[in-house]
């Protein structure tokens, strides 16, 4: 080559940092993002304080009924189910908000159990599941994808069938399917045995279907980054399958898995509100937002804020997640083409 | 073109197929519980079991099975439900298909509309506050639980401000559009408007992020060389190349909602469409109609993505040969 | 002398972003005549591609800072309301972008984008258009152009293409073209086809054209005159044969290096131009932009001398006198041939 050392030098090359420090820094700087974690973290501090908050500030267990329970007013015990004064005034109605965090902040539900501590420990399971079933799914859809788009052939033949067959399904009637195939059986898969009602179960389930979704757009860009020439130029280097997963396929699909965790995470908790709405998720008395709010339908119209407060919370939680999303997008995989957006 | 259409309908039969052992098998061979008890309803007495053993042929092996239950299914079409002894599943479900076609057309002219606007709108309005505010309005519409949204809108409209400024509301269900087009209407709005917010939302975030980068495509650059005005570019060129991506969207989501995934909306507004009619059958652990309904979905879903892939060669020149 | 057709006067094209102000031009200033080729030479980032897209305003980065004048015909370009350089863009001035493969909307037909031009600016009817298009597809060279004019982009191969790109450039009669590196992603031969092609079509039509292009040969196949470009500025400009014949900025030296030569021996390789181009983002700018690449530098290279006009028609901006160039030519292109 004909270049010289004369002095490249003359523009200081900048410090390149890595491309997931980059991209961290990208995020950093971006104030919608930055404010979406925060708002998440304060959810799941708060969610994780539900134990705390129902000892310590409420002395209430929040899974045992409360039928007969009382409160204080101005320092005289009054019943947490008052009788109903709608109607023939047979019924009993439960208390509705004292914005007393000690004493019902949210009022009680129709057991007389305190809305605030069910609304925290359903955020943490609500928050769990809809985590650790993204990740599920996008274990499951890397894997997927990369090997039907890596090996192609027959084999990609017989997953992308497959997948196929997932997608054609809508989504909440396959998740019912299972569900109601499921929920009530006790399952031994080898070692692990599922109890009925197991709150496993619904992770699983939410975890699978949606593997299609995040499996096809990682199976095309496996395939194209096949035909990409630094792939071929390892492959030309007489590099075996292993490394080559291992060394050029996977670190250059990673960042689309990671942009998919956050948007899934949202999408799993909005699916597994659905389905503890159907009754067909989270079982009783374990709570999740979604029982919270199937809860508060029956008493809709004499006290909505049972049925409000967990969906307002499971909005907040979805926006910062699909917020934050978008920012990590942004820095990660400008190009990123996700399904739906969702 | 028809050699195209006739292997993209050759795949559609084979995925429906590939389907209907899928929900056969999630029903007739998870194991620990007995399909013939299923199928019977909760308290059947030993009668019933051994005549239901019978009819299926849970005898017989795994494939006879099949055969004998999609002969019910499709050919004799007298599947029976056995929660209403007697009540057939077809019937029931062809009752239910006008509730959700009238739902989920009038939401998708809602949602398309609203979502079309919304994201050329957030696209000529970059670098400006219209863009982030509309596109904060569509993380909020995917963002809200639709069930959640929908006892909320029945939380306003029924009982909170009906006295005042919901007086025209009427009770929650459905009017046939023989009660007139109006009633029909009424009795709709809310449901299509609560069911549109997600898919605008959805929409309205796609459409965007496409038309950025069209916009940011030479043919764009070339548009404007050319003296087209913006508006022009922005619809002619941008929004038309976006479409492709939003049409085969909107079949896949089309299809889904009308097999059923309209439920949560059907069952906050007692609509009793497709979706209800699974739920419903769903609580009472009636099989035989919850497969019926599956199958019913699936087929509509299948149906959507061939007509889609059809769409797809129609609006991209480009796929027409492959 | 008549009017110039196209004025640039002391353009200058920057961009803000997080690490500061880039420079992308610095300053430039030129004409074009009617009638004339002019051809803009540089290397990648040298700015002639966004000096020409600056003169139709099409650089639609909100970041992008303009200053300077471009006038047309007499009237300001920058200044102009959106309407009024509407009707210049595509009927005065027309562009032809590199890639043909993405400047035509994948989902309409040949005979769709010529018309969709020629009825912005002309009451025509949709049928008397598709004429016009057939009309046009034929005289780039197209054949079959009755059924071709119905053919998608993709349908075309990379040379027919860019003559689809041209037939629409030329589809209202521009008096000036733009013509962004129009051969750069074509194969060789076709290059030498759609160059033919833009020579023939120029005799005929008679319109001006700016020839963007980084290849010193396809200068000196079609240009009247050359203007050399490097970080942003102006180095050198003249008439083709004197540019050519007696390049005078140490920066066309090595581009003209950069040529094969097509007589004499051919034992030497080609020489290169020691070093990297200047970034548009360098902050030190006053001095000339060539010297660290530059055998010849020196402290009086600071500031940035000025384009200085040496004989009538062929100026430069360099501090080396310029009796004394052809010898230190001679001295700066040895070494780097006798290196290889």
């Amino acid at each position: 080559m004909n270049t010289s050392k004369t002095d490249i030098s003359s523009t200081p090359a900048t410090q390149y940092a890595g491309p997931w420090r980059t991209a961290w820094r990208d995020v950093r700087r971006n104030k919608v993002a930055v404010g979406s974690l925060v708002v998440l973290f304060i959810i799941i501090a708060a969610c994780l304080a539900a134990p705390w908050y129902a000892d310590h500030v409420m002395h209430l267990d929040a899974f045992s009924s409360n039928i007969n329970g009382t409160y204080l007013v101005n320092g005289v015990p009054k019943p947490v189910l008052e009788t109903s004064t709608s109607g023939l005034g047979l019924g009993v109605n439960p208390i509705g908000p004292t914005w007393d965090p000690a004493n019902f902040f949210l009022g009680a539900d129709n057991q007389g159990r305190d809305v605030m501590s069910r609304l925290l420990y359903g955020g943490r399971n609500s928050l769990m599941i809809g985590f650790v079933s993204a990740v599920i799914c996008c274990v499951l859809a890397g894997l997927v994808g990369v090997v039907a788009g890596y090996f192609g052939g027959g084999l990609d033949a017989v997953l992308s069938r497959g997948l196929d067959v997932l997608w054609a399904f809508p989504v909440y009637l396959l998740a019912i399917c299972l569900s109601v195939v499921l929920i009530n059986a006790t399952l031994d898969i080898g070692p692990i045995t599922l109890t009925s009602g197991s709150i496993i179960l619904p992770i699983l389930i939410i975890g699978v279907i949606y593997v299609p979704y995040v499996a096809r757009p990682i199976r095309g860009q496996t395939m194209s980054l096949r035909e990409r020439e630094f792939v071929q130029a390892s492959v030309g280097a007489g590099a075996t399958d292993a490394r080559l997963l291992r060394r050029e396929i996977l670190p250059n699909v990673l960042p689309t898995l990671i942009v998919f965790l956050p948007l899934m995470t949202a999408i799993n908790m909005l699916t597994e509100s659905a389905l503890s709405f159907l009754s067909i998720g989270v079982q009783p008395p374990d709570a999740s937002w979604g029982t919270v709010i199937n809860d508060g339908v029956g008493l809709l119209y004499t006290r909505p804020m049972v049925a409000i407060a967990p969906g307002v919370m499971l909005a907040i939680t979805a926006v910062a997640l699909n917020l934050f999303g978008d920012g990590i997008r942004d820095a990660l995989d400008p190009k990123a083409r996700l399904r739906g957006a969702v | 073109m028809w050699r195209f259409a006739g292997r993209r309908a050759l795949a559609a039969v084979l995925v429906l197929f590939a389907i209907s052992v899928m929900v056969f098998l999630i029903f007739f061979a998870t194991p620990g519980a007995d399909p013939a008890a299923r199928i019977a309803g909760r308290n059947a007495s030993q009668e019933t079991l051994a005549q239901v053993r019978a009819s299926f042929g849970f005898d017989k092996p795994m494939y006879m099975q099949y055969g004998l239950m999609m002969r019910h299914l499709f050919i004799d079409r007298d599947l029976t439900s056995f929660v209403n002894r007697g009540s057939q599943v077809i019937p029931q479900i062809t009752q239910a298909i006008p509730v959700t076609l009238s739902l989920v057309i009038g939401a998708a002219v809602i949602w398309m509309v609203l979502g079309i606007i919304m994201g050329v709108a957030a696209t000529a309005g970059r670098g400006t506050a219209v863009d982030p505010i509309i596109m904060v309005f569509g993380v909020i519409g995917v963002s809200l639980p639709v069930y959640w949204l929908g006892e909320v809108v029945n939380l306003i409209t029924q009982s909170r401000l009906h006295d005042s400024w919901f007086a025209w509301v009427p009770p929650l269900g459905y009017a046939p559009l023989s009660d007139g087009v109006g009633t029909w209407a009424l009795h709709l709005v809310l449901p299509w408007m609560t069911l549109a917010v997600l898919y605008a939302g959805i929409y309205a975030r796609v459409l965007r992020s496409e038309m950025v980068g069209a916009m940011n495509e030479d043919y764009v650059r070339m548009a404007r060389a050319k003296g087209i005005g913006e508006g022009r570019v922005l619809i002619r060129h941008a929004l038309r190349t976006s479409l492709i991506v939003i049409v085969s969207l909107f079949g896949l989501d089309f299809g889904a909602l009308i097999g059923g995934a309209a439920l949560l909306t059907e069952v906050v507004f007692g609509l009793q469409g497709v979706g209800k009619l699974t739920y419903d059958s769903l609580q009472n652990f009636d099989l035989p109609v919850i497969l019926g309904c599956v199958l019913y979905a699936a087929f509509f879903v299948v149906v959507a993505n061939f007509i889609v892939d059809l769409a797809y060669a129609w609006l991209d020149p480009r796929v027409r040969h492959v | 002398m008549s009017e110039p057709l196209l004025e640039v006067r002391n353009l200058r094209v920057s961009f803000r972003t997080r690490t500061g102000t880039v420079t992308a031009v610095d300053g430039i200033s030129f004409t074009v005549d009617p009638g004339e080729v002019v051809g803009l030479v540089g290397e990648s980032g040298s700015g002639k591609s966004v000096s020409m897209l600056t003169v139709l305003r099409l650089i639609d980065n909100p970041n992008c800072v303009i200053e300077g004048e471009v006038l047309f015909k007499g009237n300001d370009l920058l200044t102009m309301s959106d309407a009024d350089l509407r009707s210049i863009r595509g009927r005065e001035i027309a562009m032809i972008f590199q890639d043909p493969m993405t400047a035509l909307t994948p989902v309409y037909t040949a005979g769709w984008h010529i018309s969709e031009q020629i009825r912005a600016h002309e009451k025509v009817s949709k049928k008397a258009a598709n004429d016009r298009a057939i009309q046009l597809l034929t005289s780039v060279g197209i054949p079959n152009a009755e059924s071709r004019v119905n053919s998608y982009p993709h349908e075309f191969s990379g040379g027919m293409r860019q003559r689809v790109v041209i037939a629409m450039a030329l589809s209202c009669n521009p008096s000036l073209l733009i013509a962004d590196e129009p051969t750069t992603a074509l194969d060789v031969t076709i290059q030498a086809q759609i160059l033919e092609l833009l020579r023939d079509l120029q005799s005929e039509f008679g319109a001006s054209i700016v020839l963007i292009t980084h290849d010193m040969g396809v200068v000196s196949q079609m240009a009247n005159r050359v203007m050399v470009m490097y970080g942003g500025r102006l180095v050198e400009a003249g008439s083709r044969l004197d540019v050519m014949r007696e390049p005078a900025h140490p920066y066309t030296w090595g581009l003209m290096g950069s040529i094969p030569p097509t007589d004499g021996t051919r034992a030497v390789r080609l020489a290169a131009i020691p070093g990297a181009p200047i970034s548009p983002s360098d902050s030190d700018r006053d001095r000339c932009l060539f010297a660290p690449r530059c055998t010849f530098a020196t402290d009086s290279c600071r500031p940035q001398p000025g384009l200085i006009e040496h004989r009538p028609g062929h100026s430069d901006a360099c501090i080396i006198p310029f009796s004394e160039r052809a010898q230190r030519r001679t001295e700066a292109l040895a070494p780097m041939r006798a290196r290889t």
